[in-house]
């Protein structure tokens, strides 16, 4: 596979977004075309350059383990698609 | 013609009680009435709620309270729909939420009330703020006041064309890559991106998480330094926002930059810009030497490297950020056979175009076999960036360079063309790779059709002060912040 095609059923399967197959199509070449330039990265050497996460440099932001005020149940469920007995519903995992 | 007043004017009035905060909030209602329905700044508004608000806080102002005592107070403030305002809906400009309403107010909307700014109205964007002008909304392109066949700027779309068309007094926007600076430059308004970590991020939808900063958008410098103000500070709810206090900017405005060191990046100023921005800026760049700056040129080598770098971290920031889109606990559900397919059609029916292709591309590049190749390398490349511009600030206070590379396109021009589309973040989007504060004003506009062109200072991480001093003094000078639009 040349490295600007991406196998996009593979990847939106991933991603868990189910695309047409026009879609498909489309967004796999808008796609290539994306990574064809992101490919430029590949000039710079990095060597022994360390990863930026975040551009403030903070170590272990904690707090006291302690309760404190959240969302009541009802605010909590207030935008479920599906509900019943104060539980989110969803299709039957287990058989 | 209350609605068309700054912020700062509409706080004095307020202050010597010759308005009421109800008139003032009425006034960007009729505003909103007479010229959204061309702009389509928003996508809703609660006239009784903001009414409320607006009484509320003429009951609430003390006989002897001055404008420097509670500047927001009764002052009328839009949000962009990206931030959740308790029992007001939050779509993000997407179909995926559905009907959803904020059970809780954002640390940003929490800090407007206690400053007793009323807080009003959903604003347009992009897409889950995904876009660079505003066409990417699920629901409606907003339209650039000053020519309505052309884009505002994204993604805060809504955010900048609604202070331009005076229907409200200031906003909120959100910048991941430009979203505040963009717009506002597009439509010909201030708005400011804080040092990352400066303004609390509890209650704003992430969308890139290690680049999202919330910022103002307002008619004048002093307008923005007022609302950084109200919404600034560490916030525990937000473990990367700073442990710092937070300076009383709008107090602190002189307009004296003498001695100050104005660097010019000149990787900036290369091919690729409109003439008539790279005039309007080179004007404004003698108009700040005029004012007592000393012009310094810089480098910052690996500007070329920033969109790929960015266009890497966000959407893999962005692929993991929206996996909680998954139809179970809020938003839209499309049915499904077993929980996988259900994800897939509610994913799939729910998101627009640009945001499949950004999860896509994220997704992608952190991918087993990838992550290495493009994530890991792209964060490689972002500490070589934010080398380069903590070096360069080594030398000079600010930089200065355009916002937008060409004043606001048409409509429909480059909505097919992404890459193209992500190009033209070019002098935005490395501000947000070093965590630095940036901010884009008014300098000038083109001739045929009039469109704004917005000049963008760059400041030290923190450095908002001396950011926002070195605005006003360009922008006391000049007279572009009282150009307004004709709207129909």
């Amino acid at each position: 596979m040349a490295v600007n095609e991406i196998d996009v059923k593979y990847v939106a399967y991933l991603a868990r977004i189910a695309l047409t197959p026009a879609e498909e199509e489309k967004l796999g070449a808008q796609l290539g075309q994306v990574l064809g330039y992101i490919e430029k990265l590949k000039e710079l050497d990095v060597t022994g350059i360390e990863p930026t996460a975040h551009a403030v440099p903070l170590v272990n932001v904690s707090r006291p383990d302690v309760i404190r005020p959240s969302l009541s149940h009802s605010e909590a469920m207030r935008n479920a698609p599906a509900q019943a007995n104060g539980l989110f519903m969803v299709p039957k995992i287990v058989e | 013609m209350l609605n068309r007043l700054t912020l700062t004017e509409v706080s004095a009035q307020l202050a010597q009680r010759k308005v009421s905060a109800r008139e003032v909030m009425q006034a960007c209602l009729d505003q909103i009435h007479r010229v959204d329905p061309k702009i389509h700044a928003f996508l809703s508004v609660n006239p009784e709620d903001a009414l409320a608000q607006a009484e509320a806080a003429d009951k609430a102002r003390q006989p002897d309270a001055t404008a420097t005592h509670r500047p927001l107070l009764g002052v009328p403030i839009a949000i962009k729909d990206v931030l959740a305002v308790k029992n007001q809906p939050l779509s993000c400009g997407s179909k995926i939420l559905g009907r959803y309403v904020s059970p809780y107010d954002a640390t940003v909307i929490e800090k407007l009330k206690a400053a007793g700014a009323v807080v009003f109205g959903r604003l347009n964007m992009d897409e889950f703020a995904m876009g660079s002008s505003t066409e990417n909304s699920a629901f409606i392109a907003t339209r650039n006041p000053w020519d309505a066949s052309r884009i505002p700027g994204g993604s805060s779309g809504g955010s900048a064309a609604a202070v331009v068309a005076d229907e409200c007094i200031a906003s909120l926007g959100s910048d991941t890559g430009g979203s505040v600076r963009q717009p506002a430059a597009l439509c010909g308004c201030v708005g400011l991106k804080p040092t990352y970590g400066r303004v609390s991020r509890y209650g704003l939808v992430a969308f890139a998480s290690s680049l999202d900063q919330i910022g103002p958008l307002g008619k004048t410098v002093k307008d923005a330094a007022l609302v950084l103000e109200a919404i600034s500070g560490y916030d525990v709810r937000d473990a990367t926002s700073i442990q710092q206090d937070v300076p009383a900017y709008a107090q602190t405005l002189n307009g004296d930059i003498k001695g100050l060191k104005l660097g010019l990046p000149k990787e900036y100023f290369v091919g690729g810009i409109d003439p008539e921005v790279n005039q309007a800026v080179r004007v404004a760049i003698q108009q700040l030497e005029k004012l007592g700056a000393e012009l310094v040129e810089i480098s910052l080598p690996h500007t070329d490297y920033a969109i790929a770098t960015y266009y890497i971290i966000a959407t893999a920031e962005a692929s993991a950020n929206l996996a909680r889109f998954d139809g179970i606990r809020y938003g839209q559900r499309v049915a499904g056979a077993d929980p996988i397919a259900l994800y897939c059609q509610t994913r799939g029916a729910g998101f627009g175009p640009e945001v499949k292709r950004r999860i896509l591309l994220g997704t992608y590049v952190l991918s087993s076999g990838y992550h290495d190749a493009y994530y890991l390398r792209a964060q490689k490349v972002r500490t070589l960036i934010r080398q380069d511009f903590l070096k360069a600030f080594e030398q000079v206070d600010l930089m200065v360079t355009p916002t937008m590379p060409t004043p606001a396109f048409k409509i429909g021009e480059k909505v097919d063309d992404p890459l193209q589309m992500y190009l033209s973040d070019i002098f935005t989007i490395s501000c947000n790779l070093a965590g630095i504060c940036g901010l884009s004003l008014p300098c000038g506009f083109s001739q045929n059709p009039k469109l704004p062109i917005g000049l963008q200072l760059l400041g030290k991480p923190l450095g908002e002060g001396i950011l926002l001093n070195a605005a006003q003094a360009y922008e006391q000078s000049t007279a572009w912040h009282r150009e307004k639009p004709v709207l129909g």
